[in-house]
């Protein structure tokens, strides 16, 4: 692993030797970066290599076999479940499909992390989903139950609700997977408006050029290990074997880019 | 994460080497079944006290579990009563025992046709429903998104679901139970010529309280059953629609089992310890 970023400003996010296993599929095998405030990390690898499983044991989804990751002066895989809840205020999860609940209107759906964390009054919860809304254009959605949306406004609708506590970090996991040009360009106006804000995150797409579009930092996840994490500029001109595709299709159909894992496992 | 079981396709040898590999996979998934539930008892118990509380969710599961069952357990309830007075009158008349009707068909509704008929027809439908219902929140990730939201899944869709079936199933029971001896009554009144005033004074001179609570009291442990099991399939279900599918079917067939064996050991439980000899 090599590292020639940009030297940190204040790390938010350490992930320290970090190994998980899923029965006999070794997903990560020591696994260590640093996430610093104000940045956008895109994380990159084959199918299967265990991208979405980080985002997931960041957020406590999973439990890592061994190993740390530090927010806010605790190691946040010694927490019990009800432990983590306040930490899930702080740093919020980004479903591939949005995860909307179906049962619940948009409106519901936005509502539900302020009512659930916040002391907001009923009235004021409408007003920061009204404004959410016009945030994502998506203004008038409110009674609109997820099934009635289309896979663009469910996947800007599940940011809306992620972001809508204002969180830490924001963890995107293939935000703009099976989204046409249109909802993916509108999706990344969302997340760039996010940037503007000053958001930390860690994007997990197959989606390049969107990646680049929007990370300061880029990292490579290659059999289980960082192999390689640097500034998006440096990524994109490495002559690294295994850094080069990635970004060999660039601007074709870059979700087919990427070294697939011959004991590929779900959840990217 | 568990150890893969062989699935079918997976299973090669001799038959003795595939029975004994199919045994040995339905003794794991017993087991597992087992410390899956037992695990979830023990989250329900330590949350159950913790806030926050969901009233209103409970209040709505109470709705579609409990005011939706009316009509059916209503349906059934009457024809139970009904058919058991035409059967135990045209049965003991050869005996020249049909005034025995009122007492015998009162004493078996409340102790056990009210209280398993309807446990069985409820748990078809509110084991399946909550099942895939959890299942389908489980393989679209919400069930992810409750916790990834910073609330807790076994809260908001366990608790609420497992005290709506521990409420509302015992008194759909008392509901059929008297439903069942109206039913009785007007069958023996038009069938049998026993009239409405003996059945009813014959009926409440047998009964005594303890048949109507036993009779509840055995439908407290079959929803308590039913609710777990069908959470805790939901939540882990996996396999995307197939597995919602799999895991409704396992959910009923399990709930329907336990509550017809489970009957057996509360009967004679109730009998050794209330029942009078």
């Amino acid at each position: 692993m090599y590292e020639l970023g940009s030297p940190p400003s204040e790390v938010v996010l350490e992930l320290r030797d970090i190994y998980k296993s899923f029965g006999d599929k070794h997903v990560h095998r020591g696994v260590s970066f640093q996430l610093k405030k104000g940045e956008i990390l895109g994380l990159f690898g084959g199918s299967g290599s265990g991208k979405s499983v980080i985002l997931r044991s960041i957020i406590g989804l999973e439990k890592p076999d061994s190993g740390s990751i530090l927010f806010e002066n605790q190691d946040l895989t010694q927490l019990k479940e009800h432990e983590l809840f306040p930490i899930r205020t702080r740093i919020s999860y980004v479903f591939q499909n949005g995860a909307l609940f179906d049962s619940l209107t948009v409106e519901e759906n936005l509502s539900y992390p302020l009512q659930e964390h916040s002391t907001l009054s009923p009235e004021e919860i409408h007003e920061r989903v009204e404004q959410m809304l016009a945030l994502i254009d998506m203004k008038g959605s409110n009674d609109l139950l997820p099934a009635e949306l289309s896979g663009g406004m469910q996947k800007r609708a599940g940011l809306a609700r992620a972001t809508i506590l204002d969180p830490a970090i924001i963890l995107f996991d293939e935000p703009t997977a099976g989204l046409d040009p249109a909802n993916t360009a509108r999706l990344l106006e969302n997340i760039k408006h996010l940037k503007k804000r000053g958001i930390t995150g860690i994007f997990v797409t197959h989606d390049i050029p969107a990646a680049l579009e929007i990370a300061d930092r880029v990292a490579i996840l290659h059999q289980g290990k960082i192999h390689a994490i640097d500034t998006a500029e440096r990524i994109r001109n490495s002559d690294d074997p295994v850094v080069r595709p990635f970004f060999a299709g660039e601007h074709s159909h870059s979700a087919k880019l990427g070294p697939e894992r011959q004991d590929g496992v779900k959840n990217g | 994460m568990h150890e893969k079981i062989p699935s079918e396709a997976e299973l090669t040898g001799t038959p003795l080497d595939t029975l004994s590999l199919r045994l040995g996979r339905s003794a794991v998934s017993t087991l597992r079944f087992a410390s899956g539930f037992a695990n979830l008892s023990l989250e329900v118990f330590g949350e159950l006290f913790r806030p926050p509380f969901y009233p209103r969710l409970i209040l709505d599961q109470m709705y579609q579990i409990g005011i939706q069952s009316f009509l059916l357990v209503a349906v059934t309830g009457m024809a139970t009563g009904s058919v058991m007075a035409l059967q135990f009158g045209f049965g003991l008349a050869k005996f020249g025992g049909k005034l025995y009707v009122p007492k015998i068909v009162a004493l078996s509704m409340l102790r056990e046709m009210g209280p398993v008929f309807t446990s069985l027809l409820v748990s078809g439908r509110i084991s399946s429903g909550i099942a895939s219902e959890v299942a389908s929140m489980n393989v679209t990730q919400q069930i992810d998104a409750i916790r990834a939201l910073g609330t807790s899944p076994v809260k908001r869709i366990v608790i609420p679901r497992l005290i709506a079936c521990m409420v509302m199933l015992p008194l759909l029971t008392l509901f059929a139970d008297y439903i069942g001896i109206f039913g009785a009554m007007i069958v023996s009144a038009s069938e049998l010529s026993i009239t409405s005033e003996y059945f009813l004074s014959k009926s409440i001179e047998t009964l005594r309280m303890a048949d109507l609570l036993t009779g509840m009291a055995k439908t407290v442990v079959f929803a308590y059953f039913i609710a777990i099991t069908a959470c805790w399939k939901g939540l882990n279900t996996e396999g995307g629609t197939l597995g919602v599918g799999n895991t409704t079917t396992w959910v009923v067939v399990a709930s329907s089992i336990f509550i017809m064996v489970s009957d057996f050991f509360l009967t004679k439980l109730f009998i050794l310890t209330v029942y009078p000899s």
